[in-house]
């Protein structure tokens, strides 16, 4: 049985955008410096709208990429089929710059961990952030988002999508219990 | 004295034109009586004086005759010995073989052929023949002693595993062999024209990326052959022809009067060179697995009589030889315990009657090798007798053969018909 | 998604989707090699040996250094090194690799069909690095790879290849790589280089080479093997090189946006002038390096995933 529920649609999406911006801004006091570097697919989506809103806000043009951390999993070998890779961009130079990190959903940590590895492997940014639109809990790891849009607590048996207009026609997280994801 | 009595089987000796259900009586190791099978209790002789065969539903017939068997003793054990080779032979209906010379030493002298007889009288299962060698050393360039071959008891000469490049000195074998009656056997290839092939040449081997070695190096080597038979008046045996081309030089030669045979083997009209995919080193052999224009050929020869026997050419190779590298593997595979269902494949195709491939697997081989007392089932002749089933179902598995060495494609495949008695001189030396 | 085979044997066995997948995982990689540090932790802990029984340092050094980046430990055995000289079979030598218990072998090995052969004796993934004149999978992929780069699509290209056909594996290779994926591949060359049977391999064949890349999107130029020379498949490398040989006159008549490839290494002055080899049309410092790209491509799809 598949049973989907609705959790946050359109209007929620943006506020929440909107107010990780406001944190941004006040937790680096502006938006100097910062690049956003999207975990694809839906993580670069996000930090484009990030972006979008930043600049109207602060009137400043961010760097925007992409961050593909699968050849820094450490569970390549551990599943039967290895993910698709997708494109690593980062644009401009990183050292000393303040990295954040753009993922839609925080679940085990991992993916997180991978990414701060490609950056190191980069550069030396000042600092790495990160920001999530949605935190459901059980991490494997030490690591904690510094933005978040909305912590929405599951079960592990539980899946959580983030759909967006510019890959699925749609804005909205779905939680449910079928095991398609 | 020993008396055997084979009783109710369907009898075929194409020598002396019968197919029917007829007892065979052998006393001594010779044929003592064929005669009509009468269903009737008291009939026949008692039980106690005959070692008795119900052949019942099964082929009775003249044991097989293989005119083309590499046995490689001596000097090549580690392959096969006389013993096991004949173990195979014998479970392949084989009464006979004619072992080919290129052992170490080669079999090019009297003393070596004495070897050979000595070893085969003591350890053989079924007869063996010797074939004493062309030239010395098989090198093509001076003539064996012949003469003393044939003393000795060879039945025929060849230098096969090679070809006799020179043509004088094929001449010259062609001219000497002849007041001896002696069949001079022709391993027919031009090897200059492809001295590195391994397999046919043709869409095949451009796949593979394999040096192919196209027809033409046969066909240039029958014809040039043919010349020198036609020349000398000799007799000329064609060894394991393989090309469309060598059949049509063969039926040519044939009407003009020409003193030539021919003989082909199972797998050159059961495989074809697409065998060759996935480089499996059994499918590698000389002459090469050929095309389906190739195998039509062969078929039409057979049936038109172009070609006059069947052989094997078993050419045993150990592990070590044919574990290798498709280009550094040995060429050649062990044949004579599948030669009989691919055989029949022919029969059963509508190819040629029963009574013709039997024909050819013992008749003309005794009638081109000269044996007297051996092919038929005459009274007098050699008790060598084959029984057969038809209908016997089986599965090749190459660890059972009992030849000693594993080299054939065919394991695993399913065959139909096999030997279930084989009988040299009265005696039973294989049963199913 | 991952290559459900254990080893890269031919182009021939690899579908359109299987190729697609390798073509487009060796894109994500080429970023890699430009990278301050060319190194990225996915195969670390994985063995993989370079088996060479040929010489051929480009081939070998572009699969250690792809090894290399994918952080695997890379080794290599050479021929002249191992104890294939002292009459070690290859059984024997394939055996004594695997209870090292490497994740992959690489193969180059003169005897086509070696790979096959090999790969049925181990568990361990195979990768054919060439052998004899049958394939050489992983330069047709970065070929078909640079290619796909230059004009966005290999669907409707024309592609001449131009030289020993009969005893080129990367002929063979790119003849399948190039139609599976839609191109129209006509091969040129004297006739003593044509391999029986080649017209019904689904290419063209022509005999000029003026003809041949007449309306070619892309010239593939073969290395001649002058050491072959002793087999005459020529006369002389003079006369080779002008009959058969690409130089910029023969390239006037050539479509404008066309492009050259070479395996490599070059004869200049044979069969490619150094002027074409070096000029604005020529790919061939692309093809090396999308040849690293192709190699890691092959490593994680082989060996990313889990082994049952
Ligand atoms: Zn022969």
């Amino acid at each position: 049985m598949v049973k989907k529920k609705s959790i946050i649609d359109e209007k929620g999406i943006e506020r929440a955008l909107t107010r990780i911006a406001h944190e941004i801004i006040e937790k680096n006091r502006g938006a100097e410096d910062i690049i956003l570097l999207g975990i694809p697919t839906r993580g670069v989506h996000i930090a484009k709208r990030l972006r979008d809103i930043l600049k109207s806000i602060e009137n400043i043009n961010l760097p925007v990429g992409s961050l593909d951390a699968t050849l820094y999993r450490d569970d390549i070998g551990m599943k039967h089929d290895q993910p698709i890779l997708k494109e690593t961009d980062i644009p401009v130079p990183i050292d000393n710059k303040k990295i954040i990190i753009v993922d839609d959903v925080l679940f085990t940590g991992r993916t997180i961990r991978a990414a701060m590895n490609v950056i190191m492997d980069f550069g030396r940014p000042s600092s790495i952030h990160l920001a999530v639109l949605i935190d459901r809990g059980h991490r494997e790891l030490p690591i904690r988002p510094d933005y978040v849009g909305k912590n929405v607590p599951t079960s592990t048996q539980e899946t959580i999508k983030v759909h967006l207009k510019e890959t699925d026609g749609i804005d909205e997280v779905v939680v449910g219990t079928d095991n398609e994801a | 004295m020993k008396r055997l009595l084979i009783k109710g089987g369907r009898v075929i000796d194409p020598a002396s034109g019968i197919d029917g259900i007829f007892n065979v009586y052998a006393v001594g190791g010779k044929i003592a009586a064929v005669k009509p099978h009468v269903q009737t209790p008291d009939s026949g002789p008692q039980s106690d004086d005959w070692d008795i065969i119900d052949a019942a539903g099964l082929i009775v017939c003249p044991g097989f005759i293989d005119m083309h068997t590499h046995l490689r003793e001596p000097g090549y054990e580690y392959k096969e010995t006389i013993q096991t080779g004949t173990m195979a032979a014998a479970a392949g209906g084989f009464t006979s073989v004619a072992c080919m010379a290129n052992t170490n030493p080669v079999n090019d002298n009297a003393s070596v052929t004495r070897y050979i007889l000595k070893k085969a009288a003591e350890e053989a299962v079924v007869k063996v023949f010797p074939v004493g060698a062309i030239s010395k050393e098989l090198k093509g360039e001076m003539l064996a002693e012949i003469g003393e071959l044939k003393e000795a008891g060879c039945v025929a000469i060849s230098d096969d595993g090679r070809p006799v490049i020179s043509s004088a000195l094929m001449r010259l074998a062609l001219e000497y062999a002849k007041p001896f009656g002696l069949l001079v056997i022709s391993h027919s290839e031009d090897i200059g024209l492809a001295a590195d092939g391994v397999m046919n040449e043709g869409l095949i081997s451009t796949k593979l990326g394999l040096k192919g070695i196209p027809n033409a190096k046969e066909d240039i080597m029958v014809a040039r052959d043919i010349a020198l038979a036609e020349l000398t008046g000799a007799r000329l045996h064609i060894a394991h022809i393989s090309t469309k081309g060598a059949v049509e030089l063969v039926r040519n030669a044939k009407q003009r009067g020409v003193n030539v045979t021919a003989e082909v083997t199972p797998h050159h009209f059961t495989l074809t060179d697409e065998a060759v995919v996935g480089y499996n080193t059994n499918t590698k052999m000389n002459p090469p697995l050929r095309t389906k224009d190739d195998i039509d050929a062969i078929k039409i020869g057979l049936q038109d009589g172009t070609i006059d026997a069947v052989v094997t050419d078993h050419a045993p190779q150990s592990i070590d030889e044919k574990d290798v590298e498709f280009d550094n593997a040995a060429n050649g595979i062990v044949g004579l315990e599948t030669a009989l269902p691919l055989l029949l494949r022919l029969v059963s195709e509508g190819v040629i009657s029963l009574s013709a491939l039997i024909e050819k697997l013992s008749a003309n081989p005794a009638k081109l090798l000269r044996l007297g007392g051996k092919g038929k089932l005459r009274v007098g002749a050699d008790a060598d007798i084959t029984v057969i089933d038809l209908n016997k179902e089986w599965v090749v598995d190459a660890k059972n053969l009992k030849s000693k060495s594993r080299n054939t494609p065919f394991d695993g495949w399913k065959m139909k018909g096999r030997v279930v008695k084989t009988i040299v001189r009265g005696k039973v030396v294989y049963e199913w | 998604m991952r290559l459900k085979r254990k080893d890269i044997l031919t182009i021939e066995d690899l579908d359109r989707d299987e190729i697609g997948l390798i073509l487009s995982t060796a894109e994500s990689f080429k970023e890699v090699s430009d990278r301050e540090i060319k190194k990225v932790p996915t195969l670390r802990g994985r063995t993989i040996i370079n088996l060479f029984y040929e010489a051929s340092t480009r081939t070998r050094t572009s699969f250690e250094i792809a090894a290399k980046r994918m952080s695997a430990d890379a080794i290599n055995i050479s021929a002249s090194s191992s104890s294939v000289v002292k009459g070690e079979t290859l059984k024997d030598t394939a055996k004594n690799l695997e209870a090292m218990n490497p994740d992959c072998i690489v193969l180059r090995h003169p005897s086509s069909g070696t790979p096959q052969i090999l790969s049925r004796l181990l568990r361990c993934s195979v990768i054919n690095a060439g052998d004899g004149a049958h394939e050489h999978p992983s330069q047709a992929l970065l070929d078909l790879l640079t290619v796909k780069q230059r004009f966005g699509k290999i669907n409707g290209l024309k592609v001449a290849i131009v030289g020993d056909i009969a005893h080129s594996r990367v002929a063979r290779s790119n003849i399948y790589g190039f139609i599976k994926l839609g191109a129209r591949v006509s091969v040129a060359g004297p006739p003593t280089m044509m391999p029986s049977g080649i017209d019904k391999m689904g290419c063209g064949v022509c005999y000029n080479v003026e003809d041949a890349i007449l309306d070619a999107d892309v010239i593939m130029m073969l290395r001649i093997q002058l050491e072959r020379q002793n087999g005459c498949l020529f006369p002389t490398a003079r006369e080779y090189s002008r009959l058969f040989g690409l130089d910029s006159k023969k390239l006037e008549k050539a479509k404008k946006d066309v492009v050259i490839l070479h395996p490599g290494p070059i004869n200049r002055g044979i069969e490619i002038s150094s002027d074409v080899a070096d000029g604005e049309y020529s790919l061939i410092l692309n093809q090396v390096k999308n040849g690293v790209a192709v190699r890691m491509a092959l490593f994680y799809l082989l060996l990313g995933g889990s082994r049952e």
